[in-house]
């Protein structure tokens, strides 16, 4: 009983620590703007658009000088009352399509779009088509180690 | 034929594996330019030789002139250098540097230990018409007609072979 006493502050401790060491952390990267609201939508913003120098991340997420800065033009835009579209019309200006996590549909992205569902649906015709033959197949065309077409 | 239908998936393969290949191949740092064939944006900056003097994109029109972004922190600007300083040496083109993000001291100090193949170095200290440019990874070139039209983009330090391959012929393509 002590033990599991012992066991059970001893988490509450590191719990305890752990989150001073998080909301350490976070008083670092504390908004640059003063309005809170603008900082959300900024964030929000950001989050949707790919940094072009830690490519796997967005520009809200690195701390690439790059992102950094294009938060600040966004922050700056944004209390220019630009619009979130306005936004990433900027973007998208300077760095293309490339920067949106969810490119636009146009035809050199349909593909992107519809390549997994085409390849699914084409999957699921030939499982049809072959399920449907099969069943259409006499039983004694099962017979072990023995192609359908050989029989 | 419906012998041969058992070689579809092996030739679906194939053809998957040929098309990753490729992707592998490619460079996905290499962003495409939105900007090629489009106006230059709008700039004006002091010159790293002189914080008095000023230059617009208006003053460059009429000629034809290349934009080499770099800085003195930039590690592959010095790999670059040797080659921008053999090329600016030919003087077909006016080289303008845009000092991307950098102290004016460095910088100065770096151009003088190294040489400088910049007609004038533009100092872009807070990074705002590098991202006009949409510079992204320095060093990059661009080559900007006598319209003030982007014409190239070339991301990465310049090579002799991109000089001698793409930057050349167009210059040549502009100039006649």
């Amino acid at each position: 009983m002590a033990e599991r006493f012992r066991a059970r502050s001893l988490a509450a401790a590191l719990a305890v620590a752990l989150l001073t060491a998080t909301s350490l952390a976070a008083k670092e990267a504390a908004p640059e703007a003063a309005d809170p609201a603008l900082e959300s939508r900024m964030t929000r913003i950001t989050s949707e658009l790919r940094c072009l120098v830690c490519q796997n991340q967005t520009i809200a997420d690195s701390n690439a000088a790059l992102a950094v800065d294009l938060r600040r033009e966004t922050r700056e835009l944004l209390s220019q009352g630009k619009s979130d579209t306005e936004v990433v019309d900027y973007m998208t200006a300077r760095y293309g399509d490339f920067v949106l996590y969810r490119p636009p549909l146009k035809p050199t992205t349909a593909l992107l779009w519809f390549g997994p569902a085409a390849m699914l649906l084409g999957g699921a015709l030939v499982l049809v088509v072959v399920v449907r033959r099969r069943t259409r197949l006499a039983a004694d065309a099962f017979e072990p180690d023995e192609y359908e077409d050989e029989k | 034929m419906k012998r041969l239908w058992f070689l579809i998936p092996l030739f679906a393969f194939f053809a998957l594996a040929a098309i990753l290949a490729v992707g592998l191949k490619r460079d996905p740092r290499e962003v495409p330019s939105p900007l090629i064939d489009k106006p230059a944006p709008k700039f004006a900056l002091t010159t790293l030789a002189d914080p008095a003097k000023t230059i617009r994109l208006e003053d460059m029109r009429g000629k034809v002139w290349m934009l080499n972004v770099w800085a003195s922190w930039c590690v592959a600007c010095r790999e670059e250098h040797p080659v921008l300083l053999e090329f600016s040496k030919k003087k077909v083109v006016p080289i303008y540097g845009l000092d991307y993000k950098d102290e004016r001291a460095d910088a100065q100090g770096w151009l003088a230990r190294f040489g400088n193949p910049y007609d004038a170095s533009l100092v872009d200290a807070d990074g705002r018409v590098g991202i006009d440019f949409g510079v992204y990874g320095v060093p990059e070139t661009f080559v900007i007609d006598g319209n003030g039209v982007i014409r190239l983009k070339h991301i990465g330090p310049l090579t002799p072979e991109v000089l001698a391959d793409k930057i050349e012929p167009l210059l040549k393509k502009l100039d006649g």
